[in-house]
């Protein structure tokens, strides 16, 4: 076996990447249960490019055959019903783990110097993940795959002088049709995953090479010979990591870090479990009733509504009565994300150290999402309206306010070590 | 290998040069991919126009056919319908048609060639749903007026013309389709006829 280990060592760098990645890769100690997230989207990446091979192979992209062959994998392909429900139920756990990861993030300023790329490369993830399901959301050919696309690629007409243009040519027909569907499905299963893998792949080197944030928001490398050794970890970190800087408060991601989120992938796999075999349409939310009819092109169903994680960018096109603006402030409310990085000027990341203001601040943010969320679901009424224009000022209002605030922002003295 | 001095501006000339005929080389090959995602000519080919008998349709009865795949409604218009056009112009975006969403003949204020009947595309100009006929409920919308077109994705409303209500999220007036009169009974959508 070492011989073997020998021999792939000398052509490829395997044990070495092992140890800076893995065994001997430092790890703050006081990471909590909102670290858990980023390996839990790990797994369900792995869920959804698995499950979604093997739906490819009986799976048919043409406008005749989809919704029956969904149907036909539902009902006649051996555990076919459940490698759909994994897939499915894993899109929309895809995004809990995500929204969870991200606000993990804004809560302890990870988006932060030196970690900006990091975060556009995540924010990067997000959109090749919506888009990734918006367009696996048109496979099925039911009611509303139909007409939720034919939303979405519209709203590219609100471009001025090429939108009517752009639009047919992202749909190859004057409407949604069979071409529609077969380029949705050659770019949700091959374009878009490779772009995916290699966006994580950056994500996780660009994160590995400045190391992770904690929730104090304390950096745990000091400066070369600035700490005694009794201070240090008693364990071996790789030389990469210990030749630049005196590395506190560190623990190797393996095992500590790898039997932690085993544990939590315990309980996620429950509730995930849970919704595969006992709710998998999770009351009209995961899998939306008006899909279980096949597409039709002459018959809009009576209200169309996207899926829940796309619900809160929907509220705030629909709170709009233009249009343009419309299109333009919910891609802006993306576009806000990926800035956060140079909008918040603090030198303190984590909010435990962080004024009672910007408390305040991100808690009306999180709410507004929520809300919004809960309002792109409800058909249009007066009230909604209402409430939709006013979440989507106090969205915009987080990223506004914090830019103003954070440069003097009156915080709490940050400690010099995690634990001392 | 020759001793000669490296002649910097030629070297920069034949560098410069290889990279301007490599990123013209590099759109050429992108021409085809993105090419092939405009319509293919079969689809093209089913944008071919269609005839519609419109002899047995009573008054207030709306038509659904289907043209380029998207429906197309022919509304027989009662006298009161029409009546009603003038009663909600002040709360209309476009009374006059101003907006190119028609073709010239249906630029007045039935949108039509002929006022009895409405030919319109039944696709909101907002974000592509398929608005519903409310022929006697109307006025559950728009105070005073029984019939009317109502987008229940966002609740955009269209007086008996196809004319967009304001303060709705539908930006436009429903397009009109080009479409003649073969006959009295006929009706050919999707070409303007000699009559235009």
């Amino acid at each position: 076996m070492g011989k073997l280990v020998d021999w792939i060592d000398e052509r490829i760098p395997m044990s070495k990447t092992m140890k800076i990645h893995v065994t001997e890769y430092p790890a703050p100690k006081n990471f909590n249960v909102w670290y858990i997230f980023g390996s839990l989207a790990m797994l369900v990446l792995v869920n959804q490019i698995l499950t979604g091979i093997w739906l490819t192979m009986n799976y048919v992209p043409t406008a005749d055959g989809a919704f029956r062959s969904v149907e036909y994998i539902m009902r006649d392909v051996e555990f076919g019903w459940l490698l759909r429900y994994m897939h499915s139920t894993g899109a929309s756990a895809f995004f809990v783990v995500v929204y969870l990861h991200m606000f993990r993030g804004m809560m302890y300023g990870s988006y932060q110097k030196p970690r900006e790329l990091i975060w556009i490369f995540g924010m990067l993830i997000f959109l090749v993940l919506m888009a990734e399901a918006f367009m696996g959301y048109l496979l099925p050919w039911g009611q509303m795959s139909y007409w939720g696309a034919q939303v979405i690629i519209s709203l590219f007409g609100a471009i001025p002088w090429i939108g009517d243009d752009l639009t047919l040519w992202i749909r190859g027909d004057y409407v949604i049709s069979g071409a529609t569907l077969n380029r949705f499905f050659a770019l949700h299963v091959i374009a878009l995953p490779l772009v995916l893998v290699i966006l994580v792949f950056l994500h996780i080197v660009a994160l590995h090479e400045v190391g992770s944030n904690n929730p104090e928001g304390i950096s745990i490398k000091k400066k070369k010979n600035s700490v005694p050794d009794e201070e240090k970890p008693k364990f071996k970190f790789h030389h990469r990591f210990t030749s630049k800087y005196d590395i506190v408060d560190a623990i190797p991601f393996y095992p500590y870090y790898v039997v932690k989120d085993i544990f939590w992938v315990g309980i996620f796999l429950f509730f995930f479990s849970y919704v595969i075999f006992f709710n998998p349409a999770m009351g009209g939310f995961f899998l939306e009733p008006p899909n279980f009819e096949a597409a039709n092109p002459l018959k809009t169903p009576e209200h169309i509504a996207p899926v829940w994680y796309f619900t809160p960018f929907y509220a705030i096109l629909r709170a709009v009565p233009d249009k343009l603006m419309g299109v333009l402030l919910m891609f802006g409310a993306i576009v806000f994300l990926f800035l956060l990085p140079w909008l918040d000027r603090s030198k303190v990341r984590s909010i435990r150290y962080r004024s009672t203001f910007h408390k305040v601040n991100l808690t009306v943010f999180v709410i507004s999402f929520i809300v919004l969320g809960y309002l792109g679901v409800k058909p249009v009424t007066e009230v909604y309206t209402f409430l939709a224009r006013l979440f989507t000022f106090l969205y915009f209002a987080f990223f506004i306010l914090l830019w103003f605030y954070s440069k003097n922002e009156k915080t709490k003295p940050v400690p010099e070590r995690i634990t001392k | 290998m020759s001793n000669a001095p490296v002649d910097k501006g030629r070297r920069r000339f034949l560098t410069v040069a290889t990279s301007v005929v490599g990123a013209a080389g590099a759109v050429g090959v992108a021409v085809p991919f993105i090419a092939s995602w405009n319509p293919s000519e079969r689809a093209k080919n089913a944008g071919a126009p269609v005839e519609v008998n419109i002899g047995k349709a009573e008054p207030g009865q709306l038509i659904r056919v289907e043209w380029r795949g998207q429906p197309v409604w022919i509304v027989r218009r009662t006298p009161e319908m029409l009546e009603s056009l003038s009663l909600v112009e002040d709360r209309l975006r476009d009374p006059n048609s101003e907006e190119p969403q028609q073709p010239e003949y249906a630029e007045n204020q039935y949108r039509s060639r002929r006022k009895e009947y409405f030919v319109a595309v039944g696709i909101c100009t907002h974000l592509g749903c398929s608005p519903q006929y409310l022929e006697n409920e109307f006025a559950e919308q728009v105070e005073g007026v029984n019939a009317g077109f109502f987008c229940p994705c966002h609740g955009s409303r269209f007086d008996i013309a196809g004319r967009v209500f304001a303060g709705v999220p539908a930006p436009y007036n429903l397009v009109v389709p080009p479409h003649y009169y073969l006959d009295d009974e006929n009706i050919r959508i999707g070409e303007d006829g000699e009559q235009a």
